[in-house]
């Protein structure tokens, strides 16, 4: 039999992302099986790997096939028969462990999910995520371990940190803020594993069950301990039917030959010289771009060129004399600078963060200490950067620099005049426009396409290259490859693409380069032309230390840029600047160094129901420093005052509609009762007592609900005798609770609201979220269905709302597709809603006429008793209830900017969605800012108290329309700021973000954006905000500088002294635009 | 809304402004673009690929915009600056849903874009059922519109046998010969004299009878191809820009490519107006529109199934209302943002002609497709297990690489299955 001779000898080759997997059979013994990293030289490896079994091989001619993402690419060239990978591994797990349910395998940069039990279906990662081996090892380059050390650590640990999975570059960014944080190691590395986990289960089996046996495929999986345990403890299993089998390595290479087994036979000699064709005949699919260098002579005038923008460098040990120091600990690298007293630089330190920062700083200061000995005094040490607050707890700093203007002050020494400046660091991208010598607006990338620094040296590193060498070979290469521009899970397999056409690796490192700048340019800055940049351009941060980098964007821009020699110490340096107005130093001593003792734990923090997760680092002193928290709570700063902030203000509100006592229900809301609810509470005692109402609330929705209802219940029934309606406290739900509440108790119905979302509730409904890309509020939603099931209803509601309320001024008043039909997706998503009744009805909310008449029809379906008449009537209470809440908001508003006038507070508008005050989706960013001295008002609060401004785009949503409204109020009141936020995955917000931005611009308003997605990660929004204060602070600093300079010259006497004053008169004379309380009754 | 949010297109400019055209399925708009030409309309297809159009568009649309709005706006600005165009003479034109889809902002999108480039006294030209905005100078009558809705017809008949003869073709490239044939053939007599266009619109069924004979007549070989059909976001579903190709990778994989015909999109417009009023209680009027159209519409894909059927030798779409039909278990006619409930009824139709491989595509983030595309593939398998589905996201840097590996995981499990 043909057939079985031929697959008496066969021969798989599975080339992946990063290793080659070749496995021979003969006579149906596996004979040779061989795995190793190819570091890229795909062609080489294999036939390295081949020519080790040659003998083998050479003795008789075999079938063969070729799997893998790399094989791919090889097969195309080669000509050599190609099976796809998953394909091979489901065919050869049916020969070998045909009682299999379920396979899991995970690869250097591919994760897959097989079924055989109920329907064979296999699954593959989309182009979006990053759970997989190539992950595993960025961590662990991260932690700085080999991948047994982090496997070893994983069985350690003792708590699990939520970690994005999604992708490798916010799983960065969690675990920096980890480390920072202080976390240990162990529970970093078990708590990256899980992340590994979540993506599989979440991305992958998207709410199918993994029955039965269940095999664990592919390297990472065979080789990490640690990652099979976390998958068994995940999913509930044990060691008996959820094996790790012996080849687990070879699974794709033995199916692959398999698969071969009815192919064309191939002798070794024909099958090598077809893999070597590949050399020959290598060629660029894809664009590439011009090298960066023409020729040597034109490198050397560019280093020449930038090599004249340095800082005299002084020895320390000849100089005597005063000294400042600058710290600055950013979330990749620690810099440390001293400088003299005429600027010069006596000594630096830049290095990569391996773990805690504190020690690293702490080391170098005992070094700082130790050479300047009695000759040098250090007069002044601020410190900046993610750490800030931490080095100035740990080493008593004299102060703290925000980020942006430690790097302002660094650019202007270089170049006065600077009008732009770009700092490309290790995980972010940050750039500054100047305008009248202060930061005029900030721009940082967003956690989606951060990390490019640190991608370069990852990439270096799994190349077998340090990060300088890597780069010294873009700057000679001859055709750079075009790698695009996005987040950097994309560029993995852009390079993968590359590579596969036979791109050298000079090319990639060139190309990769471009990318990084393109990166900038494109998605961070969106400049059209490099004249919206201005004229003095510094450009710092270490990534642009990089020649290929640097040149890249010269190129990119067609201008040249001042490069400091010192770009990756800049924050330092501007730090040490800055510390330059102190006389003399609170510094540590060289003896207080010796004695220092650090630290850290993590304790959740019960001062109120969102339970932060904090981390208290502890000193010698008996100082200590809490980070992790949300509110100044955990701090004990109770006497410090609590400003409006209408977020708080509208949870509450939900929550007391929810918890039944009538507020919102009917027209009688007394407008009095709102502005005492609001104002807030200066004496401590009152503030705890508001906290524990607060407190209260929330556990009447969340914990303790199923304990509290048995008594109200009884009451309920009572009253409702249609029974118990269940609503999602989620998207629409937060805008239109008060009409649904109104309405359905009208009916009959007892509503029962769904908490307000936590981290938990999201977990629980995670597993049936179909698209891993949505927005955050909507894969929150399944959470809040499985918990109303959980409590027993039987009949939910979320109506598919295609418009929204026709607020007027806009072209249209649609929802957004996922408000509008979510409900699609829950029916067709969530098993457990087939046993229930879930009315998702059509509805159109803009006339009583259509919303009883639809809603009856839909009611009708579940309780055929319902009348017609009934309906109109309960459809009149809800609308009378949700234009009450809708005034009342309105005039929480108006309250809040009165407040804040009288208080000479600044105003802020968090600018979203109504469900962005879900206090999981915005993470406390709004406690944040309170802290921060801002008032807080949500877009439509105040939308009302300004016109619809000329718009440049089509305004089709009624929640979008009041954005544009609300940044019009911003713009017609210097007071006011606007902050938008933006949900990770919300589509729409790439045109409303730009609009609200251009709208905010045109009237010289600063414009933020914030993105917000599942992660907890407040470090880098309190940067931002922290710039923006300080940017608001320096305009209005200039502001009166001015004045005063007008002054001068004119001769006005009434013109304002101080920033203070001139924002008081401002004040006032804004309250005239602003109708009073009782227009509005 | 203002007319100084925008650029009108005046009557003065319809004499002697070029209006370019966004490529996407280019056989369709070369005959509309033949069609309008007889109205006096100077139009140009722009027929641009390569990199420069999607760096064009990232430096001048926000980045974390859907893909086509990205791709066309860069092939307008890389059309505009390429010289071949004087800019002081040249519109462009695009069509708009007027939808709860961002699909719907696209033109201002364009029109923000062409101010960045300092180009903003170049016209855009919203073609539109809503008439969301006036233009003096673009002006179709009925009349007009149901002959472009004709040439659309046309273009998805020869379109759909294109598709079934390519794979079987013995001498490669015959089909595509035969399609630029008819294309002119048909452009020339919807282009002519108002007279001639009305003979081959009387004479109609011989016309489809004639192009369906002269593709039977191609030389085929007996194979038995694997059949993919494809379904999603219109544009990357339509446009090779837009989706890397992907007919052409299906083809080379030996599959058969089976893709409903654009008129659809545009019945399913028009059926969404009829329920907008029956949902929502809107517009009555436009919904009697609609409603005549709709039947128009229906009747003439019916008219020309029956000549696919009669003559025998290729597969017919299904009529529309048997794609309503199919619909009517799975996801709720109210969805009408995007592709909406057609996007499934697609996948249904086709899994109904037997078509079980199917390649959902959707630019990266699509807001509908997370509902209909993304959301409806679980309970469109559950009761139709034999379908086999995937889904693709196209990006700018998505790579072809990951696309045609997940690709062909699809393809080996429809052989297994075949």
């Amino acid at each position: 039999m043909a057939e079985a001779l031929h697959f008496n000898r066969a021969l798989g080759i599975d080339i992946g992302s990063t290793t080659v997997k070749v496995s021979l059979t003969c006579g149906g013994q596996i004979v040779f099986e061989r795995y190793e990293r190819h570091l890229s030289h795909i062609q080489d490896k294999t036939i390295e790997l081949l020519e080790q079994a040659s003998d083998l091989l050479a003795a008789a001619p075999f079938t063969v096939a070729l799997s893998g993402s790399a094989g791919l690419g090889l097969s195309e060239i080669s000509g050599l028969p190609f099976v796809q990978e998953v394909y091979a591994t489901g065919e050869i797990v049916k020969q070998l462990e045909p009682d299999t349910g379920a396979v899991i395998e995970l690869g250097g940069e591919d994760a897959k999910v097989i079924f055989f039990a109920g329907g064979t279906d296999a699954r593959m990662n989309g182009s979006c995520a990053g759970g997989t081996g190539a992950f595993i090892d960025q961590m662990a380059a991260l932690l700085d371990m080999t991948i047994p050390e982090l496997d070893e650590a994983s069985f350690r640990a003792e708590r699990i940190y939520p970690i994005a999975s999604r992708c490798g570059v916010f799983a960065k960014t969690d675990v920096q803020a980890l480390f920072n944080q202080g976390a240990g190691k162990e529970d970093v590395a078990a708590s990256i594993y899980q992340a590994v986990v979540n993506q599989t289960i979440v991305g992958l089996a998207q709410g199918r069950q993994l029955q039965g046996k269940l095999l664990f495929l592919g390297g990472p999986l065979y080789y990490c301990a640690g990652l099979r345990r976390r998958f068994r403890e995940t999913l509930q299993r044990d060691e008996t039917d959820c094996i790790c089998p012996d080849y687990a390595l070879f699974a794709v290479a033995r199916g692959a030959a398999y698969l071969s087994r009815n192919l064309e036979p191939y002798t070794y000699d024909r099958l090598i010289e077809s893999i070597r064709r590949t050399d020959e005949k290598s060629h660029y699919e894809r664009g590439f771009v011009e090298p960066l260098f023409t020729d040597a002579e034109e490198y050397r005038n560019f280093r020449e060129r930038h090599e004249q923008d340095n800082v005299v460098e002084r020895s320390i040990e000849d100089y005597t004399g005063r000294a400042w120091l600058g710290i600055d600990s950013g979330s990749t690298t620690t810099k440390l600078v001293l400088i003299s007293e005429d600027q010069e630089l006596l000594y630096s330190y830049y290095c990569v963060n391996r773990g805690s920062p504190v020690e690293i700083v702490l080391e170098q200061l005992r070094e700082i200490r130790r050479l300047c000995g009695d000759r040098i005094e250090i007069c002044g040490a601020a410190s900046t950067g993610y750490g800030e607050a931490l080095m100035q707890h740990a080493f008593h700093t004299d102060a703290g620099v925000v980020e942006t203007m430690a790097h302002y002050t660094a650019a202007r020494f270089f170049q006065p005049e600077v009008d732009f400046i770009l700092d490309i660091g290790g995980q972010d991208i940050k750039c500054f426009y100047i305008k009248n010598g202060a930061i005029d607006s900030i721009m940082l990338n967003e956690a989606c396409s951060s990390g490019c620094g640190s991608f370069l040296e990852t990439f270096a590193h799994a190349m077998g290259y340090e990060a300088d060498e890597f780069a010294r070979l873009g700057i000679k290469a001859k055709a750079p490859v075009d790698l695009g521009s996005r987040c950097t899970v994309f560029m993995n397999s852009s390079i993968k693409q590359a590579q596969r056409e036979g791109a050298s690796l000079a090319d990639i490192a060139a190309g990769l380069s471009i990318s990084v700048v393109k990166n900038a340019l494109y998605k961070v800055i969106r400049a059209g032309s490099p004249d919206e940049l201005g004229e003095h351009i510094v450009v710092q941060g270490g990534t642009l230390l990089n020649d290929a980098v640097l040149r890249a964007l010269e190129l990119e821009l067609g201008r040249d840029v001042i490069r400091p020699e010192i770009a990756g110490l800049m924050g330092a340096f501007g730090a040490a600047l800055v510390a330059r107005q102190f006389g003399s130093s609170n510094l540590l001593s060289e003896a207080e160094l010796a004695e220092f003792r650090h630290e850290s734990s993590v304790r959740i923090c019960r001062g109120c129901t969102n339970h932060c997760t904090l981390t208290v680092n502890r000193f010698a002193d008996g100082g200590r420093y809490i980070s992790g928290n949300q509110c100044q709570k955990p701090l004990g700063l109770d006497a410090c005052e609590e400003l409006p902030n209408l977020y708080h203000w509208k949870r509450e509100r939900l929550l007391a509609l929810a918890a039944g006592s009538g507020a919102g229900t009917g027209a009688g809301m007394d407008a009095g009762a709102d502005a005492k609810r609001l104002r807030p509470k200066r004496s401590g005692k009152q503030e705890g007592e508001l906290a524990v109402t607060t407190d209260r609330a929330l556990g009447r929705m969340s914990e303790q609900m199923p304990e509290q209802r048995p008594g109200r219940m009884a009451e309920q029934r009572r009253e409702s005798p249609r029974g118990r309606i269940g609503l999602p406290t989620t998207l629409s739900t937060y805008e239109l609770a008060p009409l649904w509440q109104a309405l359905f108790t009208e009916l009959g119905y007892e509503v029962v609201f769904s908490p307000l979302s936590t981290r938990r509730i999201y977990e629980q409904g995670q597993l049936s979220i179909p698209s891993d890309t949505i927005c955050y509020p909507a894969k929150v939603m399944h959470g809040h269905i499985e918990l109303l099931l959980e409590q027993g209803l039987e009949l939910l509601f979320y109506p598919s709302l295609t418009y929204n309320i026709d607020e007027g001024g806009s072209s249209n008043h649609f929802n957004c597709p996922v408000v509008a039909y979510y409900g699609e997706v829950l029916q067709g998503n969530l098993d457990a809603l087939k046993s229930v009744k879930f009315l998702y009805p059509y509805l159109n909310i803009n006339s009583a006429g259509q919303l009883t008449r639809t809603l009856y029809q839909a009611l009708r379906e579940v309780d055929p008793t319902i009348a017609r008449s009934e309906v109109r009537r309960a459809v009149r209470a809800g609308y009378a209830a949700l234009s009450a809440e809708r005034a009342a908001v309105r005039r929480a508003g108006e309250e809040a900017v009165r407040y804040a006038r009288r208080h000479h507070k600044r105003i802020m508008i968090l600018a979203g969605r109504p469900y962005h005050v879900d206090p999981e989706i915005c993470h406390g960013i709004d406690r944040l800012a309170s802290a921060l001295g801002f008032v807080i008002v949500t877009e439509d609060s105040v939308a009302h108290l300004a016109e619809l401004p000329q718009l440049q785009i089509l305004n089709q949503w009624t929640y979008h329309s009041r954005l544009y409204q609300a940044a019009q109020f911003a713009c017609d009141n210097a007071d006011v700021e606007l902050v938008q936020l933006v949900s990770f995955g919300c589509g729409i917000d790439a045109i409303t973000s730009d609009e609200v931005k251009r709208i905010l611009e045109s009237r010289g308003k600063l414009y933020t954006q914030i993105k917000i997605d599942d992660i907890n990660n407040l470090g880098a929004v309190r940067i931002r905000l922290r710039s923006l204060l300080g940017a608001l602070e320096a305009k209005d600093a200039a502001a009166c500088r001015q004045q005063r300079d007008g002054d001068g010259r004119s001769g006005q006497g009434e013109k304002l002294k101080d920033a203070d004053t001139s924002r008081k008169q401002r004040a006032g004379e804004l309250k005239r635009t602003l109708p009073t309380a009782s227009s509005w009754r | 809304m203002t007319s100084d949010y925008y650029v009108q297109f005046t009557p003065e400019m319809k004499e002697e402004y070029t209006i370019l055209v966004p490529s996407m399925l280019n056989g369709h708009f070369e005959l509309v673009i033949e069609f309008l030409g007889t109205y006096g309309y100077k139009m140009e297809l722009l027929t641009g690929q390569g990199k420069e159009i999607v760096d064009l568009g990232l430096r001048y649309v926000h980045n974390d915009t859907c893909y086509p709005a990205i791709l066309v706006i860069g092939q307008f600005l890389h059309a505009l600056r390429s010289g071949k165009y004087d800019p002081q003479k040249t519109a462009l034109i695009y069509f708009q849903t007027g939808g709860g889809c961002r699909a719907t902002n696209y033109i201002s999108l364009l029109r923000k874009a062409l101010i960045k480039a300092e180009l903003e006294f170049v016209p855009v030209i919203s073609l539109s059922l809503l008439r969301l905005e006036e233009h003096p100078g673009f002006k179709l009558n009925i009349r007009q519109f149901m002959g472009l809705f004709d040439a659309l017809l046309y273009g998805d008949l020869i379109y759909s046998l294109v598709n079934q003869t390519k794979p079987y073709e013995i001498n490669a490239g015959d089909a595509d010969a035969l399609k630029q044939r008819w294309i002119k053939q048909l452009g020339d007599a919807l282009g002519a004299s108002a007279k001639n266009r009305d003979r081959i619109l009387r004479h109609r069924k011989e016309t489809y009878r004639k192009i369906i004979d002269d593709f039977a007549a191609i030389p085929k070989q007996p194979r038995d191809a694997i059949k993919v059909g494809i379904v999603g976001e219109i544009y990357v579903k339509f446009s090779p820009l837009g989706n890397n190709n992907l007919e052409d990778f299906l083809l080379g994989e030996g599959a058969e490519v089976v893709v409903p015909g654009l008129l659809d999109f545009f019945i399913y417009c028009l059926y969404n107006s009829i329920l907008d009023y029956k949902y929502y209680g809107r517009d009555f009027f436009f919904h009697l529109l609609s409603r005549a159209a709709f039947r128009y519409l229906c009747n003439k894909k019916r008219e020309m199934i029956k000549v696919m059927e009669e003559e025998g030798s290729f597969r017919p779409p299904a009529p529309f209302e048997h794609v309503i039909a199919l619909n009517k278990d799975y996801i709720s006619f109210g969805v009408k943002m995007g592709e909406g409930w057609l996007l499934p009824a697609e996948i249904l139709e086709l899994a109904d002609s037997g078509v079980n491989n199917i390649v959902c595509v959707q630019p990266f983030g699509c807001l509908p497709n997370h509902i209909v595309g993304k959301g409806m593939m679980r309970p469109i398998k559950e009761r139709n297990p034999d379908i086999n589905i995937v889904a693709i996201d196209y990006d700018t840097s998505a790579t072809s690489v990951n696309q045609e590996n997940r690709l062909k995981l699809m393809l080996a499990a429809a052989r297994l299955a075949d």
